[in-house]
């Protein structure tokens, strides 16, 4: 495998533009760059490096550093190349020995007041100033302290005379991934401008004028810990000197070559290069060449990857018989064979189907295809699926009826056309940061927000950004809003009839209009159950149809829901009525959840089709996998997750393979769940901890993280990134040859011996992969599918000249209220999400620093519903649900409404599972997470359900010592 | 399954259908249980409707014929 050939990397000096080709000359070399572009840029075009220091190509230029003055012919004086644009025929000289003595001056002025500790600095080899001071051939500082004190400057702690230095500041250690460092500030304010223009959050300043300028994390006082900083390290990133440096580089040492690879934390699927110093990881910085993340990163995929070396990690195979023995370390080899006679055994006493698999969102294209190829070509059924069951499971059912194809319809970088934004039932500041930080500079702009969320999220109001309507809708009540949106879309004229007539089935519009158009569903007629003020409704529904291009972005809060599918109907609907599909800035925008949720569906893990989406009833697919493997393909749909468990307690369903999911902690009902599991005579964890559902296993596989092996994610833009491996696997075994090996245990022949040749078959059998390959990867970096004949180099946008299905279907949407009803005993709507800084059930997150921010999961509740209780901030309460209940820490907010509930799933010990139903999406079960009625009340400490839980851990996860 | 969470599920799924114009809504239910349950589950429905099928929507019961 060639190694792949990283593009351009250098610092461009100021971001790229568009516009019409301007032509100039730069030293004699004639450049030609967009209208727009500064001649910084321009001559880092022709390969001139012009001296500088403020500028930085993520963020606009500045200006404040004096060092990249050029002179212009005809042009008076030096400016500033960084905030010249270029213009026809201009004329640059970039040496001239004028502009080297300015420039020597000046660096001499900045070293003037910045310590010579080079040699010790964190920063050395990694320093622009030292760099720069080098370029400029600074030589001497006249600029000394006189004897007697009197000479300011920040990096003495002391004068000579032994007096405290007032303009000092000690480190601010406070973040546990950085420092800052202000004594080897240069206050160029790369990392002010990065924090708003890049991230968007608008937590750093630049306080006091003239020479007493300091980089600040909030007001007077507070340190960065303490500020709004959200840790994303775009300041850390921008900044040219050790100022702003990461405490693992400050540890290690700096990185001497890089791997280009994936995030593994959420589905925007960042690129980032994994820097090594030696066989050490010292960091990992977005990669800018990263068309997910341009160069961006959060605070998990940024900082959040020691759990790869956290001593909870489980690295040798385990087994035991029975779930309450302790844990018995074995060889691989015993390991498999125990699995595999267990596995083989059960099908002989209980039938073929009574075994099955769970493929996880988290790994790689490749293993995931590998593990649903387990059930299908050796376990001999169709009993896979993947916990997009619990997450976007209706998207796909959705999206596949209306549109024809189960993804999102547009890439990222369309946000950047976009002119109204509806953000319904997502977080995306919390739970796709790099994503929001898009969206937000796009708000900046001038485009228009709707948010339509139970909970106030941050995107309804914070710096610069504010949503021009907020629903706060009651849980629940999705369908209801969003038929409300469309009947005054359709009653009201504002639908796009020649998009329909062109496009769409108008029979089936028809109807549809007859039905959306009945006063029932008009926002005056809906209000009362779903709490939304009808004026605010009508006036959203007018400014989508009617803004300009109008985008959704749906989540979780959208999906999991009894009419989950209904809704994504409906939303389906809304951007056909206006046309809003097959261009840039429009389009049905699903955010994922899991890095590879969206692979884990494309790669067959459902239990009725085959990869590509192709229903297992189909003969003519079969065929094309029964002649390939040599086995038959059951025609018969498999059991999905929720009927795996149901099957398990009536005694059907006997041995599950599950890798890389907990289904313990993050499936609902945790006490159907456990009992489920408790059912199974062969549970076998693949997994990097002893997880929850670990409880109740009899084989251990210890797994491999992102960075120990190759393979590829497809994000949520349907974009195939590679993941490329850092590390050896610190276990033994990349995780798909883990799944070989078991399959080989149970006599298959499999003899794959790279994620290569995986990709090869998939592609070889899935006409939306037909395309795709290792080499295209390494020579494209990234391709969104389908890839294939017709799309030789990948699809950004779908369904651009006509819907993939042929004609776009309006679906009747009739909102259905779910049976989850609240009640004299559970007054209360309980709605769950998720916390920036911790990931899913949190197996990851809650193994790094990240805790800082998030040590335990808290119940947010209205203050009128508190005061009624008796609850105070910080209280201890019961949380009770008719599933079950726990306890945890009340926060007292009005982000949510009186009447609604909320809180995270991040800590096993609080569960908040144990709460959830078994209702579910009526057409894919997909859990009902959103919705469960409760109530509150003062508690003295854990529930019978928490002690009895964390007993019952306790012994499960006893390892005996391994044998001599 | 329980039959009461049986019963729930196969209502939802008569529930969506119904609301669906045309005269082949029982087809349609029949297809995506065809389609999504697996053969136990249909024949815990089944068997369910032989014993008298009680608390579930008559959609279910007549696409319930159609299934094999």
């Amino acid at each position: 495998m060639k190694d792949f050939i990283i593009p351009d990397d250098r610092d461009m000096g100021t971001p790229a533009r568009v516009g019409a080709p301007v032509t100039l000359e730069i030293d004699g070399i004639a450049v030609t760059v967009p209208a727009g572009t500064s001649v910084m840029r321009a001559a880092a075009e022709a390969g001139i490096q012009i001296p500088k220091l403020c500028a930085t190509d993520s963020v606009e230029a500045f200006g404040s550093c004096r060092l990249c003055l050029v002179e212009i012919e005809g042009r008076r004086g030096t400016p500033a190349s960084c905030t010249t644009p270029v213009a026809p025929g201009m004329v640059v000289n970039t040496g001239t020995s004028r502009l080297r003595k300015l420039r020597r001056g000046v660096m001499e002025l900045y070293i003037s007041d910045h310590p010579l500790d080079c040699l010790t600095c964190s920063a050395n080899g990694d320093c622009e100033l030292q760099d720069m001071a080098g370029a400029v051939g600074l030589r001497d500082v006249r600029y000394e302290a006189p004897e007697n004190g009197g000479l300011a400057n920040h990096f003495e702690a002391r004068n000579t005379s032994g007096e405290a230095n007032p303009a000092w500041m000690p480190k601010d250690d406070s973040n546990p991934y950085f420092s800052y460092d202000p004594s080897k500030c240069i206050v160029c304010s790369r990392c002010v401008r990065a924090c708003e223009e890049v991230q968007g959050t608008f937590a750093l300043t630049i306080e006091g004028r003239g020479f007493d300028s300091r980089v600040s994390a909030g007001g007077a006082g507070d340190d960065f810990l303490g500020s709004d900083c959200v840790s994303c390290g775009a300041c850390v990133q921008a900044c040219p000197t050790a100022t702003l440096q990461e405490k693992s580089i400050i540890e290690m040492g700096t990185p001497d070559r890089s791997v280009v690879t994936t995030c593994a934390y959420c589905g925007v699927g960042c690129s980032f290069k994994a820097e090594m110093n030696g066989d050490q990881l010292v960091r990992m910085t977005p990669y800018k060449h990263g068309k997910a993340n341009s160069g961006h990163s959060c605070v998990k995929g940024r900082f959040a990857y020691g759990y790869a070396h956290h001593k909870d990690r489980i690295l040798s195979p385990m087994i035991r018989e029975r779930i309450s023995d302790p844990w018995r370390e074995v060889s691989w080899e015993e390991a498999l064979s125990f699995a595999a006679s267990r596995l083989r055994g059960l099908q002989a006493e209980y039938g073929q189907k009574s075994i099955g698999v769970i493929t996880s969102s988290r790994c790689t294209n490749e293993e995931t295809y590998l593990v649903q190829k387990l059930a299908r070509a050796v376990f001999g059924n169709n009993n896979t699926d993947t916990c997009a069951r619990v997450c976007h499971s209706p998207t796909g059912y959705g999206l596949g009826q209306t549109f024809g194809t189960s993804a999102g319809t547009q890439d990222f970088a369309s946000v950047d056309h976009a002119d109204v934004v509806i953000v319904i039932g997502a977080n995306p500041t919390d739970g796709h940061p790099v994503f929001a930080s898009r969206l937000k500079k796009r708000l900046r702009a001038g485009a228009k927000l709707i948010v339509i969320d139970p909970r106030r999220i941050d995107l309804v109001k914070s710096p610069h950004v504010e949503a021009s309507h907020h629903l706060p809708l009651r849980p629940g009540t999705n369908v209801a809003v969003v038929s409300a949106m469309a009947h005054v879309i359709v009653t009201e004229g504002l639908m796009n009839e020649d998009f329909i007539r062109t496009r769409c089935d108008w029979d089936e519009f028809q109807h549809y209009a007859e039905f959306i158009s009945d006063p029932r569903h008009s926002p005056e007629a809906t209000a009362m159950l779903t709490g939304v003020d009808p004026e605010e409704l009508r006036a959203a529904a007018r400014l989508y149809a009617t803004g300009g291009n109008g985008a959704i972005y749906y989540g979780l809060g959208v999906t999991e829901h009894s009419q989950g599918s209904t809704t994504v109907m409906g939303i389906a609907n809304l951007a056909m009525l206006t046309g809003n599909i097959g261009r840039p800035g429009v389009g049905v925008n699903p955010l994922r959840g899991q890095n590879n949720v969206q692979g884990a569906c494309d790669m067959g893990s459902f239990p009725h089709e085959l990869p590509g989406y192709r229903h297992v009833k189909g003969a003519e697919v079969r065929s094309i996998y029964e002649s390939l493997w040599g086995v038959e393909i059951d025609p018969e749909p498999g059991l999905r997750i929720p009927n795996m468990l149901d099957a398990a307690v009536d005694g059907s369903f006997k041995g599950l393979y599950c890798q890389g999911e907990d289904i313990l902690q993050s499936d609902p009902d945790t006490k159907h769940v456990a009992a489920g599991l408790a059912a199974m005579e062969c549970v076998i964890v693949h997994d990097l901890f002893l997880n929850e559902t670990a409880n109740y296993a009899h084989v251990f596989l210890p797994g491999s993280t992102f960075l120990e092996k190759d393979g590829t994610f497809t994000n949520a833009e349907r974009r195939i990134n590679r993941v490329r491996r850092v590390i050896p696997p610190r276990n033994g075994y990349a995780d798909w040859e883990i799944t070989q090996m078991l399959a080989n245990a149970m006599g298959a022949n499999w003899s794959y011996a790279h994620p290569a040749q995986i990709m090869e078959e998939i592609a070889l059998t899935t006409p939306s992969f037909a395309g795709v390959d290792y080499a295209l990867l390494e020579e494209k970096g990234s391709v969104q599918w389908p890839c294939n004949a017709e799309h030789p180099e990948g699809t950004p946008l779908m369904h651009v000249d006509g819907f993939m299905r042929g004609q776009g279907r309006f679906i009747i949407t009739e909102y259905v209220p779910t049976d989850e009803k609240t009640g004299p005993r559970f007054p209360l709507l309980l709605t769950t999400g998720r916390i920036l800084s911790q990931y899913n059930v949190g197996a990851q997150t809650r193994r790094t620093d990240n805790v800082v921010w998030h040590e335990e999961d808290l119940l947010e509740i209205h203050p009128h519903d508190a005061e009624v209780r008796g609850v105070a901030e910080g209280d201890w309460v019961r949380l009770a649900s008719r599933s079950g209940e726990t306890t945890l820490r009340a926060t007292l907010t009005d982000r949510v409404s009186p009447g609604v509930v909320y809180t995270t799933f991040h800590h096993p010990d609080t569960q908040a599972n144990v709460i959830t139903t078994d209702f579910s999406d009526w057409a894919t079960n997909c859990p009902e997470y959103k919705v469960t009625a409760v109530q509150v009340s003062l508690s003295n400490g854990p529930s019978e359900w928490q002690e009895d839980y964390a007993e019952q851990a306790a012994l499960a996860r006893r390892i005996l010592p391994a044998a001599e | 399954m329980s039959p009461e969470k049986m019963v729930h599920m196969a209502n939802q799924i008569a529930t969506f259908f119904k609301s669906q114009p045309g005269d082949d809504q029982a087809d349609k239910v029949a297809r995506h249980l065809l389609d999504f349950w697996e053969p136990r589950m249909r024949d815990q429905l089944r068997d369910y409707i032989a014993a008298g099928g009680k608390g579930l929507d008559t959609l279910v019961i007549k696409a319930a014929r159609q299934i094999g």
